[in-house]
């Protein structure tokens, strides 16, 4: 019984100190940062998965040879210099003096070595890795890449290429990206970091929080002050607003649209929107000759381009932005949004809202009572996504065609509309960004015709087909002439318009939720760069 | 007693496999963890590959098989989204939802037996009709609803409680605690009130109506003929007898309580297994989801055993019935 007394008082000691040690006073200059982002970070792994929001957060860790600033601009990173040498070649310069958080040097061969972990069995980022054929090692802090073709926007292909240590990957027998497969390989990096970027990962409780510390070594000066910060992943929307108003957070993200008078109209905190580069627009099935889900038999009514069009000028994108999106949304006409490279403004305009004119067309197709049809829309994926196809659905329904909205949590959705699932969809709605910001990562996986061998029109969901578009998109990929290679941007997306292989609707509202304590920059990719944050 | 105790647990593997092929049988309507596992630039050979590499492509049966065979080995894969193991993940998860759900459940029965004790007695009192009242609140409001409230009023407008999370923790080798800290006692209060009111009503409701069953009872009237104090009779007599049907619904409810503080663990960000199970089923994570549903049926089988081992604790007369053939009813 004693010795359990004694148990007890320790405990309770250890608990007072515990406690003691929490409420001792934050060091002068310390500034912490707080946010909450609906998702969680899966994983720390840098070629673990190419997604946004990981790609985005591990940039404040990892750095790649040429990144972004503010703005969106591909500034030099890691490389001082990187320039095409001849049409395969291009020749990179490291900056000097570049340090890892372990306090390794930056060289020529961490950048090999990353190279070809990102091309080792579960890496998703293999796609940019074999945009390079070979490096070879000029010196310690020279090299030269060599591609397979031509490649105009390798630079912009590297961007999510993050440069590893390869002393400590190796010491920590992480040489393979973590496998989802599982095994123990690769593990290391999937719960540790060790990058060149301003913060370093001093604890990462997968799932629950995530803590970052002020590199003091990093090579560049930043506007942050943030000394240290703490991610928490907060999956429902009430909580996460609750919890940016009770001030226990410095920013959230994303806000709903419908929550942004709430955070006006509280003190110390306000909404912070812009636009993403995220193109949402509907899609059509033009493969299949009869319709999965339609009472149309016998034929698609889909190939006929008067339907298309018809659909187009049915649905009033205006009303969409002011009834659905509170005003915040930006409609277009164009498949990518004006942060892209290739955006074409003459074409940027919606077709024109005009009912008699789609009753006309769709009559003339031999439809004028309409038809029946299936959407497939997810709902948790985009801004609004199933009150969009809601509304699409009655603006459908006033020129006859019955729109029947099947709206899905975004994993079943996807596992029915993509290509594992043989693109089972006869009418969807879908957004979209490219991965480079460069039109081309637009129009080969959305607009090219589907061929299984050459992977193109991976995400062409409806199967759209033009011969053109089809020749040129291997073009732009690799024509060097920026004169030229915008004009054959530019004819893709007037054919695609002309034909009306998606419609366009607009681009969505970045949605941010912020303390008066901070300012932070909030990038058309949706990504929070840590760099930029900085703390009153 | 024994032969009883070993006849459960083999009675609870096959409980859990059951639930393990009805699990197996749902997951294919759950949706594609493809998409979530890649970027969208990934090519379809990438895809296909990693659907063979998963086993995606086997049939149910195959996929439940090999399951079941790796579950045996102690192996309980790795889940798709975290990359690491399901074991792993379980055990981190599991010391916040066992300390959130014993924590409501005590304080279910602490508040729950004595307002009910309290409303048995005065059926007609002024109090007992202000707690039936209040207890038809925690009935029927959903559990999301309160928790929002709760975090509306203490958490944004008082601002006395923290909205999210668990506060600091301290680790005493694999298990974690926030009993310990301060931040972590704060982050307790509202989920563990959120949780612990539905049963505190329940309970608080079924000791009433025992309560009322057994006062009229004849050896209650000859313990007062006996001249016993009020208090040796309604809770030396009354509540003791009472008890038998409180155990295997409290029991029972602590299954319940593990298993659906799912909504409050998503409602205060609570780091549990609970959410960890509903972002699996959001990001079909199918190991996750597969070690989750036979965990909860073993916890139930392990909870209706400690449930029926006490009743020959609280029952006499199961004792002199004698060992594992008696049952009462």
């Amino acid at each position: 019984m004693m010795r359990w007394k004694a148990t007890a008082k320790a405990t309770a000691i250890a608990g007072a100190l515990a406690v003691a040690t929490l409420m001792t006073a934050p060091t002068a200059g310390a500034k912490e940062f707080k946010w909450a982002f609906q998702g969680n970070l899966q994983s720390l792994d840098p070629h673990g998965l190419f997604e946004t929001f990981t790609i985005g957060f591990h940039g404040n860790m990892y750095e790649p040879l040429i990144g972004y600033d503010d703005k969106m601009n591909v500034v030099p990173m890691l490389a001082e210099s990187f320039t095409q040498t001849n049409t395969n070649t291009w020749r990179a310069k490291l900056r000097a003096g570049v340090k890892f958080h372990n306090g390794n040097d930056l060289t020529t061969d961490d950048f090999i070595f990353s190279w070809k972990r990102a091309l080792t069995e579960g890496s998703d980022m293999k796609v940019p890795a074999r945009k390079i054929k070979e490096i070879k090692k000029i010196d310690d802090l020279t090299f030269d890449i060599i591609t397979s073709n031509p490649n105009p926007i390798l630079p912009r292909s590297l961007l999510i290429l993050y440069v590893m240590d390869k002393e400590w990957s190796v010491a920590h027998k992480t040489e393979a990206a973590t496998n989802l497969k599982g095994g123990e390989e690769g593990n290391f990096a999937n719960l540790n970091a060790n990058g060149t970027g301003p913060f370093m990962v001093t604890e990462h409780a997968a799932g629950v929080k995530t803590m970052l510390k002020r590199f003091d070594g990093y090579w560049q000066k930043i506007p942050s002050n943030v000394t240290k910060a703490t991610f928490t992943p907060i999956s429902q929307d009430a909580t996460r607003v609750a919890a940016l108003l009770s001030g226990e957070l410095d920013l959230a993200y994303p806000v709903p649209v419908q929550d942004w008078q709430r955070l006006k109209d509280a003190p110390g905190v306000q909404p912070l929107a812009g636009p993403e580069a995220r193109t949402i627009f509907l899609g059509f099935d033009q493969v299949r000759d009869e319709l999965l889900y339609s009472n149309v038999k016998g034929k698609n009514p889909f190939k006929d381009v008067r339907v298309r069009k018809a659909f187009a000028h049915a649905i009033n994108v205006e009303a969409i932005k002011k009834k659905v999106m509170r005003n915040a949304s930006f409609p277009t006409g164009l498949m990518v949004a004006p942060q892209i490279g290739g955006f074409v403004p003459a074409l940027n305009a919606h077709w024109a809202y005009d009912t008699a004119k789609a009753k006309k067309l769709l009559a003339d197709a031999g439809y004028p009572n309409g038809f029946e049809v299936t959407m497939d829309c997810p709902n948790d994926r985009y801004v609004n996504d199933e009150k969009i196809c809601q509304a699409s659905a009655a603006m459908l329904a006033r020129i006859g065609v019955k729109v029947k909205v099947l709206a899905q949590t975004k994993s079943k959705y996807f596992g029915k509309v993509l290509s594992q699932n043989n693109y089972d969809t006869s009418f969807f709605l879908l957004g979209w960004t490219p991965g480079t910001m460069d039109a081309h990562q637009a129009i080969e996986p959305l607009m090219a015709c589907r061929t299984k061998e050459k992977g193109r029109g991976l995400f062409n969901l409806g199967g759209y087909c033009n011969e053109r578009i089809y020749a040129l998109a291997p073009m732009i990929e690799s024509e060097t002439d920026q004169a030229k290679r915008a004009a054959m941007i530019k004819e893709v997306f007037k054919i695609h318009q002309d034909e009306v292989g998606h419609i366009p609707l607009h681009q969505q509202p970045l949605s941010w939720g912020v303390s008066d304590r901070v300012t932070v920059n909030q990038r058309p990719d949706n990504v929070l760069d840590l760099r930029y944050v900085v703390v009153k | 007693m024994f032969a009883f105790i070993i006849r459960r647990l083999l009675q609870s593997v096959l409980v859990m496999l059951t639930v393990a092929l009805i699990a197996f049988a749902l997951f294919r309507f759950v949706g594609d963890p493809i998409n979530n596992l890649v970027g969208q630039d990934t090519t379809l050979q990438d895809r296909q590959q990693l659907r063979e590499t998963l086993g995606l492509n086997d049939s149910v049966v195959v996929q439940y098989w090999r399951y079941v065979v790796n579950t045996a080995k102690g192996d309980f894969g790795y889940s798709y989204m975290h990359r690491r193991p399901v074991k792993t993940m379980l055990l981190e998860r599991m010391p916040a939802t066992l300390e959130l759900s014993i924590i409501s459940i005590i304080l279910a029965l602490f508040i729950g037996v004595p307002m009910g004790v309290y409303t048995g007695l005065r059926r007609d009192g002024f109090l007992a009709k202000i707690f039936m009242s209040i207890s038809l609140i925690g009935i029927s409001l959903p559990t999301f609803l309160i928790g929002i409230m709760l975090i509306l009023v203490f958490g944004v407008m008082l601002r006395w409680l923290p909205t999210f999370g668990r506060g600091e923790v301290v680790a005493f080798g694999i298990w974690t605690t926030g009993l310990l800290t301060a931040s972590g006692l704060k982050a307790l209060i509202m989920p563990a009130i959120t949780l612990a009111l539905f049963q505190m009503t329940l309970i608080m409701r079924l000791v009433r109506s025992e309560m009322l069953e057994v006062l009229r009872t004849d050896y209650i009237k000859f313990a007062r003929a006996r001249g016993l104090s009020n208090r040796a009779v309604n809770f030396g007599h009354a509540l003791k007898n009472t008890l038998v049907p409180v155990i295997t619904i409290t029991g029972l409810q602590l299954g319940s309580v593990i298993a659906f503080a799912i909504i409050t663990e998503s409602v205060f960000q609570w780091p549990g297994m609970g959410r960890m199970f509903i972002e699996a089923v959001a990001d079909v994570d199918i190991p996750v989801m597969a070690a989750y549903l036979c965990l909860i049926a073993l916890f139930f089988v392990v909870i209706n055993l400690i449930v029926d081992l006490l009743y020959y604790a609280v029952d006499p007369r199961l004792r002199i019935d004698g060992g594992g053939s008696g049952g009462h009813g």
